[in-house]
């Protein structure tokens, strides 16, 4: 980076290039998806009418003029494109709301989903990967090694059915769906302490994939780390081995595992899509998979918008774990 | 020599399918520096790491003592090998680029070595680092406790090695093949460093090199080892004077630095003809194969190591 910036503080520096590289992005992904979804046959007016069950063609036609669907896609472009200008992410067809307020309304426990998840995937994979590094070539090894191939290639959604098969209908531990309970048990401290409960069955259903990639990484990566000279030198030090392995091999081997996370945290958000309409969990992901089947495209595309945002987020999140974990990964 | 530190007697090192050292011993004295060379291959570092306990996985010590400090090391348990490495026997190793943890500090590095033996607490530690980074020559010492191994050259992580394994202040230090991944100039300064180490610390030094030039420079005797087994050991000054050992001999003169006043000669260097190859499964002398001077009897018969003086002892039938 140029020389003026390095007396410049960490966190404008930050922003600045989070702007950066989000510009970009952000323009491809304006463009590119509000075309592409106009390839989707059908618009909001034709989902309406399906859903009223009949309708006229003059009454589809005044639909479409209250709408705007009856002028040019480069005039519609435009009028979307000068709303966003002015942070103006328009109106839901099908709630006949301001779509900012439905994201507002569904991020929290869309986010709360994610994180829960991530945290899961990344904590036991980590720790499953170790393991299985520490016991390589071995029954244990083998054991977990099967096991992450299963979560790793039963799709999310079959999980979660299963799963609700299991702790919902045969033994009755956990609710099959929803966020919270309806009424008042859901209110206040209440309402907290029961969360969890909920949350459990998704956020593994969603996060069991990403758990079996991180796990198969870190093994490889402390088995590749496991041979580097550094750690002869810490044997011959004298340290035993369990120090060794904590101090000196696992932060060298957790590299490659951040790189990952941060690639997964956007591709998360499309798993939360199936994850959210098996558990009738009421985020983001279950608002895009309504606002395809009813054509309500500016929901989808402040959706996406904002995964990209995420994405993007998630990078620099990444990059700034890297110079902490690795010093000879200059913050540039 | 002085009363030995490390006395290894009849060591046998064996794989599943090979046993690459066979029937080793010999003595490292208080304070000397004794030097292992040898070919590649032929068992020298295999035998630094089975003094450190450090063997790889799939390797053995199949026979043989190695004593240290009245204890033989072949028989202790892991806990008490670990207290004895970085405690009481320091290593350094031939990679200084690599031999470092790149994500962890300098000074974390030392410290951790020395609160592992010495317990305390970590800014006395902090404390005793800096003074050794003096003691190895590094400028600025104090704010190189906090550099990471990256932002050092060779030479000076060389040099932060030797701080860490002399740390605890052992009475034997191995070094394998310590310089030779570094320039010639810094090759001189590290191995004067280790030099004087061992002087003003009373530390006695196992040298491991292929390098004729430096055992002639830095050694005190010399065990010259081919396919597993010693060839020669004597004192370095006999050695280079008068070598015995047929391959002994080939070796100095194969070896440009070792022709002395006389500088370096025009015309190619003379060679040993043939290869390692598998000496080791052969039941007579490993040399036999390429031996100059080889008897009909060599190939059947191993030659046992025969006293030709004091300090002299030589594997050869032959050799005078």
């Amino acid at each position: 980076m140029a020389k003026t910036h390095h007396g410049a503080g960490r966190v404008p520096r930050l922003l600045a290039r989070l702007l950066l590289r989000a510009l970009p992005t952000v323009v491809g992904v304006v463009v590119l998806i509000y075309f592409f979804l106009r390839l989707v046959p059908g618009d909001a007016a034709d989902a309406i009418a399906a859903d009223a069950g009949a309708a006229t063609s003059a009454g589809m036609e005044a639909l479409r003029a209250r709408l705007g669907l009856d002028q040019s896609l480069i005039t519609q472009f435009g009028q979307y494109v000068w709303g966003l200008l002015h942070l103006d992410l328009g109106q839901s067809v099908r709630y006949n709301a301001p779509v900012i307020d439905l994201i507002w309304q569904r991020l929290p426990d869309t986010v709360l989903l994610m994180v829960t998840a991530m945290t899961i995937a990344v904590a036991l994979g980590i720790v499953m990967g170790m393991t299985m590094a520490r016991f390589a070539g071995r029954l244990p090894d083998r054991l977990l090694s099967v096991l992450a191939l299963v979560f790793y290639s039963v799709p999310g959604f079959w999980i979660g059915l299963m799963l609700i098969v299991v702790f919902s209908v045969q033994l009755g531990w956990l609710p099959s769906g929803g966020s919270g309970p309806i009424g008042r048990a859901g209110q206040g401290w209440a309402g907290v302490l029961v969360k969890p409960r909920y949350l459990l069955l998704p956020s593994v259903s969603l996060g069991l994939f990403y758990l079996s990639i991180y796990a198969r990484l870190t093994r490889a990566s402390m088995l590749e780390q496991a041979g580097q000279d550094y750690v002869r030198t810490a044997l011959a030090k004298g340290l035993s081995p369990r120090k060794v392995m904590f101090r000196h091999v696992l932060r060298n081997a957790l590299l490659p595992v951040t790189t990952m996370v941060g690639m997964h945290v956007g591709a998360m958000l499309g798993g939360a899509v199936v994850v959210e309409t098996v558990y009738n969990w009421p985020g983001l992901g279950k608002l895009s998979f309504e606002a395809i089947l009813s054509r309500d495209f500016n929901v989808l595309m402040a959706i996406l918008l904002l995964s990209s945002f995420l994405v993007i987020a998630a990078n620099v999140m990444v990059d700034l774990v890297h110079g902490w974990l690795d010093p000879r990964i200059q913050e540039t | 020599m002085n009363a030995p530190v490390l006395d290894i007697e009849g060591l046998d090192i064996a794989f599943p399918m090979a046993r690459p050292v066979q029937n080793l011993s010999f003595q490292v004295g208080a304070g000397e520096t004794l030097a292992v060379v040898g070919e590649s291959g032929s068992g020298k570092s295999l035998t630094a790491l089975a003094v450190m306990g450090l063997l790889p996985p799939r390797a053995r010590i199949a026979a043989g003592s190695i004593r240290f400090g009245g204890r033989d090391l072949t028989g202790l348990k892991p806990r008490e090998m670990q207290d004895i490495r970085g405690g009481e026997i320091g290593m350094i190793f031939q990679e200084p680029m690599t031999s470092l943890n790149p994500v962890m500090t300098i000074g974390r590095q030392i410290t951790e070595v020395i609160r592992q033996h010495d317990g305390g607490t970590e800014e006395a530690a902090r404390g005793r680092a800096a003074e050794l980074l003096d003691l190895v020559r590094i400028p600025d010492p104090v704010a190189k406790l906090d550099a990471w191994p990256h932002e050092l050259s060779g030479g000076m992580r060389q040099r932060v090695m030797i701080a860490m394994a002399v740390a605890c202040r052992p009475s034997l230090l191995i070094a394998d093949e310590p310089t030779t991944a570094l320039d010639v100039t810094i090759q001189a300064q590290v191995l004067d460093l280790i030099d004087g180490l061992r002087r003003d610390l009373g530390i006695a030094v196992l040298l491991i090199t292929h390098d004729l030039g430096l055992v002639a420079q830095w050694a005190d005797r010399v065990v010259v080892m081919y396919a597993g087994r010693p060839m020669e050991i004597a004192g370095a000054e006999a050695l280079f004077a008068r070598p015995r050992h047929p391959y002994s001999q080939g070796l100095i003169s194969a070896s440009p630095r070792a022709q002395g006043d006389r500088g370096f000669r025009d015309g190619p260097l003379p060679e040993i003809p043939g290869n390692v190859g598998s000496a080791a499964s052969l039941v007579g002398c490993s040399f036999a194969p390429r031996c100059p001077v080889a008897l009909p009897d060599c190939a059947t018969r191993r030659p046992a190591l025969r006293q030709l003086g004091a300090a002299h002892a030589v594997a050869c039938p032959v050799a005078k």
